[in-house]
């Protein structure tokens, strides 16, 4: 007779590199695929969601300051430590996604593999989407890409874990920070990631995750003055969609609009340009 | 507690006399320091102590650094804290060092006081005679508000009279400015010696007694302003006479500011919540009240794009 208590995980908010509950106190039922509970999730409110605002923001300075190639490596470290927890995430977004065991493991390489490819665009992307530009005068001119600061994203409703990362990743690995409103559905995977990420060398507030309902929460994320644009992929509902964008246009924001498509394809550089804006500097040519 | 020390009998009745206040229970003062900070203050309270906290800002750049520009742009943002809305009310003062006392002046005119920190701030360790000088060229130069710090060094040797009397010399020649005295609690070491210093300040003759210089780790902390107000509130009961009370440092954000008003409120009583008898010496929190204003204006939270860099 096996008579132990198992040790339940009690599932939280992840901003400043902690864990902390909701500041409300609510939890919300997260329901497998066939509708049975799973487990309680934090409930994040608009409080909660202005707490991560200000971690990503005092994050992000020290985070873009640090060489592409050391932000790369950490990117890598992830990647490393989502490797060891492979188990963990296959039986989540099994249980979650209601995928079966073959396919949760496709799904849990392409994340890693996802992972990886956006880490080795740290030190490249400056080339590729910097330019040397010609000028009439005796002048160098150069385009560069800098980071726009605190992004706040929706990750995709139906992609748990795959769509969670193809969002996450392209923000901060060119030196933004970002507040993410995890699938309000399927909230599980994107707390075991947040784990990954409070494990591997991540600064604080870099990566700030909140569950709970993107209706409650996303207007005040879309409004907030120190958020300098809006990843709105995974907003599923179109007039969520349009009372974020309006929200976002009392402020200098860039929105990207909603595409929750299949995020097993070529993601492209699309999202790693989304996130940056060009700086053109003029220096005179020496002798 | 009814008696005071009247200043001539002696070092020794003064000692005894300040070793006779009762002593500070430390753990009842946190309790109740947070048991106070964690009142619920609902939307129409915290717009009006928003803006009574602004009202109470010394708005203070005391840098090796300070220029005379920056003294400038300091004292036109006490003027009109939000450009661009006139119903922000100005803060309490600018408070500089003494060099800088008339450059604020010229800019302030009568609109907002000009406070100087004096008396070799912020250690204290120089002649009396040097900060006397120190005193009366700041007053010199415009200085409506003296802010001097007490000889640490004196008080915690036991050598109170010699604390008193520079207090005592250094209100002579401030020709009719306000005086704060500046204990500095975190070299106090207890809080039996905050509360023997804000009696010994007060006795001596100081308008306000101010927590800290903003340079020694910890500043003001609430448990400690909690002491320094009883005194104040004591002192009243006893003389009549209400003296003004400043913590400084380390206040940061509109959420600390409002817990203080609370404490004000609840020790001190409402006569004390006006910039007459209270002042928060802050430089960033006052940013943080105008983004918290904002946010209840125009319902969205603001950043700090949209304030003032000072």
């Amino acid at each position: 007779m096996d008579d132990r208590v198992e040790v339940r995980k009690t599932y939280k908010l992840f901003i400043n590199g902690v864990f902390p509950r909701s500041e409300s106190g609510r939890t919300y039922p997260a329901l497998d695929s066939k509708g049975k509970l799973l487990a309680h999730a934090a409930l994040a409110s608009r409080k909660d969601a202005r707490d991560a605002v200000l971690a990503a923001r005092a994050a992000q300075p020290g985070w873009a300051a640090r060489d592409a190639y050391s932000r790369g490596q950490i990117l890598y470290r992830i990647a490393e430590m989502l490797e060891g927890r492979r188990d963990q995430f296959e039986t989540e977004i099994t249980r979650c996604e209601g995928l079966s065991a073959r396919r949760a493991t496709g799904v849990v390489n392409a994340t890693i593999d996802r992972w990886v490819w956006y880490a080795g665009w740290a030190d490249k992307i400056t080339q590729v989407l910097g330019s040397s530009n010609q000028v009439s005068g005796p002048y160098f001119n150069f385009s560069v890409p800098t980071p726009t600061g605190v992004v706040a994203a929706v990750a995709p409703a139906r992609s748990s874990l795959l769509g969670l990362v193809s969002v996450i990743a392209p923000i901060i690995v060119t030196g933004n920070t970002v507040v993410c409103l995890a699938a309000p559905e399927k909230p599980l995977p994107a707390i075991s990631l947040a784990e990954v990420l409070a494990t591997s060398d991540l600064p604080a507030g870099v990566v700030n995750i909140l569950t709970g309902q993107p209706h409650t929460v996303g207007p005040w994320l879309a409004e907030h003055a120190d958020v300098n644009a809006l990843d709105l992929s995974g907003v599923d509902d179109d007039s969520l969609a349009t009372e974020m964008a309006v929200g976002a246009a009392g402020t200098i924001k860039y929105a990207l609009p909603p595409c929750d498509s299949d995020w097993t394809l070529d993601p492209g550089l699309g999202r790693l340009s989304a996130f940056m804006n060009t700086t053109t500097v003029w220096h005179p040519q020496g002798r | 507690m009814t008696t005071t020390w009247d200043g001539r009998t002696g070092a020794t009745a003064l000692r005894q006399f300040l070793h006779a206040l009762p002593g500070v229970d430390e753990v009842g003062a946190h309790g109740r320091a947070a048991m106070l900070s964690s009142r619920s203050i609902k939307a129409d309270a915290k717009r009006r102590a928003i803006d009574l906290a602004i009202s109470m800002v010394d708005l203070t750049t005391l840098e090796g650094a300070d220029t005379p520009g920056k003294v400038r742009a300091l004292s036109n943002k006490a003027l009109r804290p939000d450009p661009l809305d006139i119903s922000v009310p100005s803060a309490a003062c600018v408070c500089v060092y003494s060099d800088m006392a008339g450059i604020a002046r010229e800019v302030v005119g009568d609109a907002v006081h000009v406070a100087a920190v004096a008396t070799a701030f912020p250690s204290g360790r120089a002649a009396l005679a040097v900060k006397q000088a120190d005193t009366q060229d700041a007053v010199q130069r415009g200085a409506d508000e003296i802010d001097m710090v007490i000889d640490r060094g004196a008080f915690l040797a036991g050598d109170y009279a010699k604390v008193f009397n520079e207090i005592v010399d250094i209100k002579q020649v401030c020709a009719g400015a306000h005086l704060k005295v500046i204990l500095e609690t975190g070299e106090l070491a207890t809080y039996d010696n905050v509360r023997r210093a804000s009696w010994l300040a007060m006795m001596a003759g100081a308008d306000f007694i101010k927590t800290s210089t903003g340079k020694i780790a910890p500043a003001a902390t609430l448990p400690v302003t909690l002491v320094m107000l009883e005194a104040v509130r004591d002192w009243y009961l006893a003389t009549g006479v209400r003296i003004g009370v400043k913590p400084a440092g380390g206040i940061r954000t509109a959420k600390d500011a409002i817990r203080y008003l609370v404490m004000v409120n609840e020790t001190a009583g409402p006569e004390w919540l006006t910039p007459d008898l209270f002042r928060f010496g802050a430089s960033g929190l006052l940013n943080d009240l105008l983004m918290q204003r904002q946010r209840m204006s125009t319902g969205h939270y603001s950043g700090p794009d949209y304030v003032t860099i000072d």
